[in-house]
């Protein structure tokens, strides 16, 4: 068996090599890793060193150091930035795949499950028809003249997509746009906007982007001049607020979330984080606050929110409200708030509070990653940072017309009386109660494990359990030179075929061990899933226990 | 004091430093007077489709499928999509990972990739590695990337072409960079002179800084000119020498409007070469669906190819694309239909030749009638437009005329620019956009207005610049002959 795994694992770097005749293969260091750990395991394998190479740069692209540009001499922020989310293990895991469609035998699951990413899509959930019904007409607009269309199209999503194309100049999808988006797309968004919030919004006060990176991106580059710039963010958070911070040589200053109350968010932490950067002479410039939250699930208290946005307020921070999960809350006992709305109702306005909400049609019911759409709406500054937004908008000319198109849908979907409206409700509620549904039975099945703790998830699309992991794994991920919890999740990947990311990519309180793991496989395999995790946590720890 | 919480002064520098005026004051100006009901033609920027070129039936057909895939179960689809394009479809269906509503991979399909990479082995004869491709929400995505890996400090500078397009000057000064500029000849048809560059090299690195890095554009924005093979071989030389990469930007490479100077890839001149310069040599070249006869700019496509940069610094790229997630995956399709369009046979064909065959031509005429109309208004000159998508006429001013632009606070060819805007409705760049010589001054139009608009438009610009040369005309001659 031993030699089978070692010969099955050979054949896969040649393969790998094969496959990526790159120039250099000697920095193409791939490494076979702890062979012999699991007898009963499909090739236990590392990647070539993926995203992670700050802590590696010794015989960097070496045979090439007369290049003018190798490692050595790249922007040593870009070096420094980590993005786990795509990382390491995720490599592994498409290489497994690969091999699986050659060597099905040699492995104890027959698919890879991707939990990594919130990509529902591409684990089976249906756009909304309606949606796509109207891209598909914008796109190819002569559609809208034929009479066969009328056939295969629902009434609305015509009616629809003339109105849309009604507020593109020249009716040109292919054109690029006002840099901000096309201004009637913003005006639906910011009539959504107020229907959700009660308070007006307006169309100027939006930025589309092609998803809502770009918008952060944005942001950082503003606020961020070098590294006594300091930015508040949850821990554990979402890996691009790390990376954005590192790639504009900012300071990200942490907040820890309490894991024991929720993932609760305490003023007095960010006070005391606040002061202790300040002490350090970093000047904090923004507050990043994700809700619902990524990678930890929780949905803030409208109570809390005004307490955040009074301290925003106080401290003279601008409030980055990452707002992305907004249509994901699965628990009758909390309603997402935007932060917009909170802060209105408290009776702030522009001149007293510096809000940036983003927003981005990858998540949601809709789960559209693949188009890359989303906004952020600015509010509370002055037309001077104003312009200067602009003229970064306007660098990359625009964002992508069928991303804005999505996103303006929406934020305006079918209402009472649309010839699509009950199928739109039905599809809808179909995907969001199957959602909760799912993120339940995951939840229960987590807790069950020794040793493994897991809060709700109230909203957003992660679970992001805590392992309490044994002395001895520990030890065995240290020798094997690798993060204990990457270590846990690699053993994982290789044992069941399901793909989860080390906490340690989100950060998490010093000693504490988690993975997020995503709510989105199709609700028939959860089951499988489950059964096949309950059982390799049991044969870990009966590995490992101490 | 203020209590903003960023306010204008406490903005990183670098995004104040950076100026973008292919959408700045003239682009404001133009958009509030259409506001007042004024009618603008708008070629200040190269997007074709805004100006009332119809897209590619074909690509439109097959990415409306992807959008709608339901409708390829329906048996009535073949009543409105032709089967080249259904079968398209479910081919750019198949190399996705959950339709056009899922992230790809952060470099792009791979199977895109792939025909992607064919196509460039097609173009130059030399195999392409997909691995070394990666696809981008447009080409100005993918440069931001490549600066962004380049780009440590100030210290470092990357050689620009002046003119250029702002693209570049934007990006270098947001990243903190340098900008080195070194100058196109105006009076040899825009073209790269080697002694000019080394000249530009030498004299940054006496003040410490660190070339590590050339752009070259080519066909060239806003200049227009086609860089031969010979002066490719001479600037790949060149890089060589001094140890730098070349950005080749070949966004415009369908947009050739002459038969003497065919465009031909750097790739292509480098693997021409041979060793040791095609091995040393590093090499990035973009490309994009918004030009070309396509001119699919609302899609923001596009893709860079790597030529000698070693793997784990195309990992670092990798990581600082997978911060994006991917490029969006409609764009990515509409690249691989424009790298393998319809084939003699397919059913789509003949449309598809008659359409874009009718877009060149028609661009190349009026590339024509552009560059004749500016030469035969008084004091301007202007070379041929030999590819890409604008006129770039140089504007004699009168010296009186920079002096009332001097009193409105404005720059010479600004004022220009504005006086004709308000008389004419065109509205064009300033030449100061993409930087000139001292004291010369320019502006840029796209050559995209319809062709039967055309004259209408240059007879209005001529009669404009005719009273305009009369109201500030002097008896001393002009500022600068």
């Amino acid at each position: 068996m031993r030699r089978f795994v070692i010969s099955q694992a050979k054949n896969l770097i040649d393969q790998t090599r094969r496959r990526r005749p790159l120039p250099n293969h000697k920095s193409l260091r791939l490494r076979l890793l702890s062979l012999a750990a699991a007898p009963d395991s499909a090739p236990v394998l590392s990647s070539p060193r993926l995203f992670s190479s700050s802590s590696d740069m010794s015989g960097s692209d070496s045979s090439s150091s007369s290049l003018p540009v190798t490692l050595d001499s790249l922007n040593p922020k870009v070096l420094k930035c980590e993005y786990a989310v795509r990382g390491e293990i995720v490599n592994i895991a498409q290489r497994l795949q690969e091999d699986l469609k050659i060597n099905k035998d040699a492995y104890p699951f027959d698919e890879i499950i991707y939990c990594n990413i919130g990509n529902p899509q591409s684990l089976g959930q249906q756009p909304i028809t309606f949606f796509r019904e109207v891209l598909a007409l914008c796109s190819h607009t002569a559609l809208l003249d034929e009479s066969a269309t009328h056939g295969l199209f629902s009434s609305d999503s015509i009616d629809r997509a003339w109105k849309i194309l009604d507020q593109i100049p020249g009716k040109a999808t292919g054109a690029y746009s006002h840099s901000q988006g096309i201004k009637g797309l913003r005006d639906a968004i910011a009539a959504g906007i107020e229907a959700r919030d009660g308070f007006p919004a307006d169309p100027n006060d939006i930025f589309m982007t092609d998803g809502a990176s770009p918008g952060v991106h944005m942001m950082m580059q503003l606020l961020i001049s070098s590294e006594k710039d300091g930015i508040l963010c949850p821990i554990p958070q979402y890996p691009l607020y790390s990376a954005s911070i590192a790639l504009h040589g900012g300071s990200l200053v942490p907040y820890y979330l309490d894991e024991a109350s929720g993932w609760g968010l305490e003023i007095s932490e960010l006070k005391k984080q606040l002061e202790e950067a300040r002490s350090k002479g970093i000047t904090v410039r923004a507050l990043a606050v994700i809700n619902p939250g990524n990678p930890t699930g929780q949905v803030l208290a409208e109570e809390n929110q005004r307490e955040i946005v009074d301290f925003c307020k106080q401290e003279r921070l601008v409030l980055l409200a990452d707002e992305v999960y907004q249509e994901n809350v699965y628990v009758p006992d909390k309603k997402f708030h935007s932060f917009k709305k909170v802060a209105r109702s408290m009776g702030y306005g522009e001149k007293d509070i510096c809000l940036v909400s983003f927003q981005s049609i990858s998540k949601g019911y809709y789960g559209e990653c693949g188009k890359r759409g989303g906004y952020m709406e600015v509010t509370g500054f002055t037309s001077d940072v104003r312009e200067q937004i602009y003229k970064l908008a306007s660098v990359n000319l625009c964002s992508n017309i069928s991303g804005q198109i999505l996103a303006s849908l929406v934020m305006s979907p079918p209402k009472p009386g649309d010839d699509s409206y009950d199928s739109y409700i039905a599809e809808k509620e179909g995907i969001l109660s199957s959602l909760a549904k799912r993120a339940k039975t995951l939840e229960e099945a987590l807790n069950k494990l020794e040793g493994v703790t897991c809060n709700r998830a109230e909203g957003a699309m992660y679970l992001f359990p805590c392992i309490n992991l044994p002395q001895k794994a520990i030890a065995a991920a240290e020798a094997a030179k690798t993060a204990p919890d990457a270590f846990y999740c690699k053993r994982l990947l290789n044992a069941t075929g399901i793909v989860v990311v080390p906490g340690s990519g989100f950060r998490q309180v010093p000693g504490t061990w988690h993975f997020r793991c995503t709510i989105l496989p199709q609700e028939d395999k959860i089951p499988a899933i489950v059964n096949r995790l309950t059982e390799f946590h049991k044969s870990f720890m009966d590995e490992f226990r101490d | 004091m203020s209590h903003k919480a960023l306010d204008y002064e406490s903005l990183n520098e670098n995004v104040k430093n950076c100026q973008y005026a292919v959408r700045g004051e003239l682009y404001l100006r133009a958009s509030e007077l259409q506001k007042e009901g004024k009618k603008i033609i708008f070629t200040n920027v190269g997007n074709p489709h805004a100006l009332g070129q119809k897209p590619l039936t074909f690509p439109r057909q097959v990415v409306a499928l992807c959008q709608a895939p339901f409708l390829l179960d329906n048996p009535n689809v073949g009543m409105i999509f032709p089967a080249d394009a259904i079968s398209r479809a479910k081919h750019y269906l198949s190399l996705t990972s959950g339709g056009l509503g899922a992230y790809s991979d952060s470099r792009g399909l791979p199977g895109v990739r792939k025909e992607v990479a064919e196509f460039i082995q097609r173009r130059d004869g030399y195999p392409s590695d997909p691995e070394l491709i990666f696809l981008t929400d447009g080409a100005s995505k993918g440069v931001m990337q490549i600066l962004n890996c380049i780009i440590r400090d100030q210290k470092d500078g990357i050689l620009v072409p002046v003119p250029q397009y702002p693209l570049y000057s934007a990006t270098i000064s947001l990243l903190g960079g340098t900008l080195v500029p070194y100058y196109l000849e105006e009076t040899d048809n825009w073209g790269l002179d080697v002694n000019n560059l080394r000249q530009s090299v030498s004299q940054a690195r006496s003040q410490g800084i660190t070339v590590r890095a050339m752009v070259i554009i080519n066909p060239g924005n806003p200049t227009g000119q086609c860089l031969s093979e010979a002066n490719l071989r001479e600037i790949l030389k060149f890089c060589c020498d001094e140890r730098l990469v070349l950005l080749g930007d070949e966004v415009y490479q369908q947009n050739i409007y002459q038969d003497e100077r065919p465009f031909i890839s750097s790739k292509k001149v480098l693997m021409d070469m041979g060793a040791p310069l095609s091995k040393e040599v590093q090499l990035i070249s973009f490309h994009t669906v918004s030009k070309g006869y396509w001119g699919e700019c609302g899609q923001r496509g596009g893709y860079f190819e790597m030529t000698n940069i070693p793997p784990r610094t195309v990992e670092e790229i990798y990581k600082v694309a997978s911060i994006a997630l991917s490029p969006n995956v409609s764009a990515q399709i509409f690249m691989g239909l424009m790298v393998s369009p319809p084939k003699p046979g397919d059913i789509s064909y003949d449309q598809f030749v008659r359409e874009s065959k009718g877009i060149l031509e028609s661009l190349r005429r009026r590339a024509r009638i552009m560059t004749d109309g500016f030469n035969s208004c008084k004091n301007v000159v202007c070379n041929f437009t030999e590819g890409a998508m604008y006129s770039f006429p140089q504007i004699k001013l009168p010296s009186k005329a920079i002096q009332a632009a001097k009193q409105a606070g404005k720059v010479p060819d600004v004022f220009y620019c504005l006086k004709l805007l308000e008389a004419t409705g065109i509205s064009t760049v300033p030449g100061s956009g993409f930087g000139q010589k001292e004291g010369v001054f320019h502006l840029r139009t796209t050559i995209l207005p319809a062709e039967e608009e055309m004259p209408e438009i240059m007879e209005s610009f001529k009669k404009f610049n005719d009273e305009f040369m009369s109201q500030y005309g002097d008896s001393f001659g002009y500022s600068r002959m």
